[in-house]
């Protein structure tokens, strides 16, 4: 029953009891691979299966501004979770502003200028550090920096963007890099050799070269912060009201379902619900996107 | 693309040309970028400097030994322990990793050794869609489902390994120690199992093929051949997860129970340092000491797992640095067999 090439079936070297135990260990494998795919279908499952519930025309429509609902009441006004849409929407986007270009500058700058120097080393080494800073801690140094040194205010959803910013930046940073390395030398050889100098070589020919690559990890990037609510706690702080400006306090899709998590209503909770599988499905959405960028990749 | 210059002495003056525009453009775009690199040192050296400063009124006032060590946080009395939060957060990373190694690395193993070739691309994305739900969402099911659901199946195993350690210790608390780990566990399985499979696809072939062609069954040449090769890398891999796990806010706050307390087992309620940082900001705007100490705890996080990531990277340049050695020693005889054959 082994499955190695049917030569080794005609010898009988193979006991039973290897043969036993090399069945018992591979169902052993089988099954707990199996057990790492449970929560998958659980959470899946119940965020359907609640969220769908909560989801109607007023959830998109109206904001998170309404009184409590209390029990036996069968209309109540909690409202919905549309300055929270906006306000994802909004802080993501600011805060792609500022990873997405600094992240490729520093990676360009490590594969094509730094290369193997101590200096691009020790970067290297950094932006795996920042890679394990836990985000609360992001949180917790752009509150000191810029939210009780008061800079534009106190709470504002721009700080927050930066709070998220600090935490793509390394993983544009490294996922730019491998992909930059993926770019031949022979394509850079020759641009070279026809005499186009070095920016000119970056800008036109590994930059297009590794576009599709680029935006694969820039958007697993934007996905990864989407979901994230400790760096917005104490700098963008939330808003039940629709706001646009980036400057004052903002509502956010994480923040939302934290505080109504902790919501004794059932309405709320309801709303938290279908606030998750909004945001759920928002990041498979990016997720999906990045793989069909990475199926057109001109490089693998 | 350029139309190339038919005379050879026309390409002279482009290549001048060239070197000109080099000189000019190419020196501050260099300099640019070099900046734009030595900004993210600049960066993290500010960054610790900063919560080093703004958390000494703590380390001042209680001495930085005793933050760590004391057992009391009572922020309404001005007093702040660190301990029982330490404690908490290190308990419910190990019982992660202890739930969630072997899954990770089981899943690895599958996808790498053991799964037909068709359904292996879909095992990989499955088990990194896990990664894709976001924290405060693992929050929500863990209050809602995980917390009611398997309440009953820990009273059980309390109630029958009573005489062991941390497991015996009364009525089982909803929120625990427990339900933060499993939580974590889910939450860390897709990176050690994502590195455990990059590892394992580094085993070389050869070796592979040896032990199959020696006789051995599928299992003994995965113990033989794959797992010694990347014992390193896969411990590195773990020590990834544990770095993940300790700084891992929302979701352990929400199901923690947020007792700052050190509980009497793993069933009971208990408080970890990023839960702490996100629950009682609100409340520490206005006070400077509370803050202080928040910040302070933020800082110990930090450092736990700077020292984690350090020893994980360890790991892993070790196995990749014996790996390349590997390499280079085994690539020679390979390209005769190639030769002859």
């Amino acid at each position: 029953m082994t499955s190695p090439a049917a030569p080794l079936r005609s010898l009988p070297t193979i006991s039973a009891a290897r043969r036993r135990k090399d069945k018992a260990a591979r169902s052993i494998v089988a099954v707990l691979t199996g057990l790492a795919l449970v929560p998958l279908a659980l959470v899946l499952f119940y965020l359907f299966q609640q969220g769908l519930g909560a989801w109607s025309v007023d959830f998109f429509t109206t904001d998170p501004t309404g009184r409590s609902c209390f029990p036996g009441q069968t209309s109540c006004d909690i409202g919905g979770v549309r300055s929270a849409i906006v306000g994802t929407v909004e802080i993501i986007a600011l805060a792609s502003a500022f990873a997405i270009p600094l992240g490729i500058a520093v990676a360009v700058y490590l594969v094509e200028y730094g290369k193997k120097t101590k200096f691009a080393n020790t970067v290297r080494y950094f932006v795996d550090v920042m890679t394990g800073v836990p985000s609360i801690v992001f949180g917790l140094f752009v509150y000191i920096v810029l939210v009780v040194a008061g800079i534009g205010g106190s709470w504002g959803a721009w700080k927050g963007s930066v709070a998220l910013a600090l935490l793509m930046l390394p993983i544009v940073v490294r996922s730019s890099e491998v992909v930059l390395n993926l770019v031949p030398d022979q394509l850079r050889e020759s641009a070279l050799a026809l005499g186009s100098p070095r920016w000119k070589v970056i800008t036109s020919v590994v930059l297009p070269t590794a576009r599709s690559g680029l935006i694969t990890g820039s958007l697993l990037a934007v996905a990864r912060a989407a979901g994230e609510t400790a760096p917005l706690l104490f700098t963008a702080f939330g808003a039940a009201e629709l706001t646009f400006g980036l400057s004052g306090q903002m509502n956010s899709l994480p923040l939302q379902i934290f505080n109504d998590v902790r919501a004794p209503q059932d309405a709320i909770v309801q709303r938290a619900w279908g606030a998750a599988l909004l945001l759920v499905l928002m990041i498979l959405a990016l997720n999906l996107i990045a793989r069909l960028a990475q199926r057109r990749s001109k490089i693998s | 693309m350029s139309t190339p210059d038919t005379t050879l002495g026309g390409a002279r003056p482009s290549l001048e040309l060239g070197r000109a525009l080099r000189s000019r453009i190419d020196g501050p775009v260099r300099q640019v970028l070099t900046a734009v690199a030595a900004l993210i040192l600049v960066l993290i050296a500010y960054f610790l400097l900063r919560l080093y400063l703004e958390a000494r009124p703590v380390f001042a006032n209680y001495g930085a030994l005793n933050f760590v060590t004391d057992n009391a946080w009572v922020p309404s009395k001005d007093s702040f322990g660190a301990w029982p939060l330490i404690a908490g957060t290190l308990i419910t990373s190990v019982i992660a990793l202890i739930i969630g190694v072997p899954v990770a690395v089981a899943s690895a193993l599958y996808i790498t050794e053991l799964a037909p070739a068709r359904i292996r691309g879909v095992l990989t994305t499955l088990i990194e869609l896990l990664a894709a739900v976001p924290s405060v969402v693992y929050g929500l099911w863990g209050v809602f489902f995980l917390i009611p659901k398997i309440r009953p199946a820990e009273q059980w195993f309390s109630d029958t390994f009573a005489f062991l350690p941390f497991i015996g210790g009364g009525t089982v608390a909803g929120p625990n120690y427990f339900i933060a780990g499993l939580i974590l566990a889910i939450m860390i399985i897709p990176i050690i199992s994502s590195i455990s499979r990059e590892v394992l696809d580094t085993v070389p072939r050869e070796h592979k093929e040896a032990a199959l062609a020696l006789g051995a069954t599928r299992w003994e040449m995965i113990r033989m051949a794959v797992l010694p090769y990347s014992r390193a890398g896969i411990s590195g891999a773990a020590m990834l997860g544990l770095g993940r796990a300790l700084g891992e806010t929302i979701a352990v706050t929400l199901v923690i129970g947020n007792a700052p307390r050190i509980g009497e087992s793993i069933f009971s309620q208990g408080y970890t340092l990023a839960a702490v940082i996100a629950n009682e900001f609100g409340e520490a705007a206005s006070d400077p000491v509370h803050r202080a100490a928040l910040i302070a705890a933020g800082l110990v996080l930090f450092m736990l797992t700077l020292i984690v990531n350090f020893i994980a990277r360890w790991f892993v340049t070790r196995s990749e640095k014996r790996l390349s050695a590997a390499a280079a020693a085994s690539h020679a005889p390979v390209q005769t067999a190639g030769a002859k054959a």
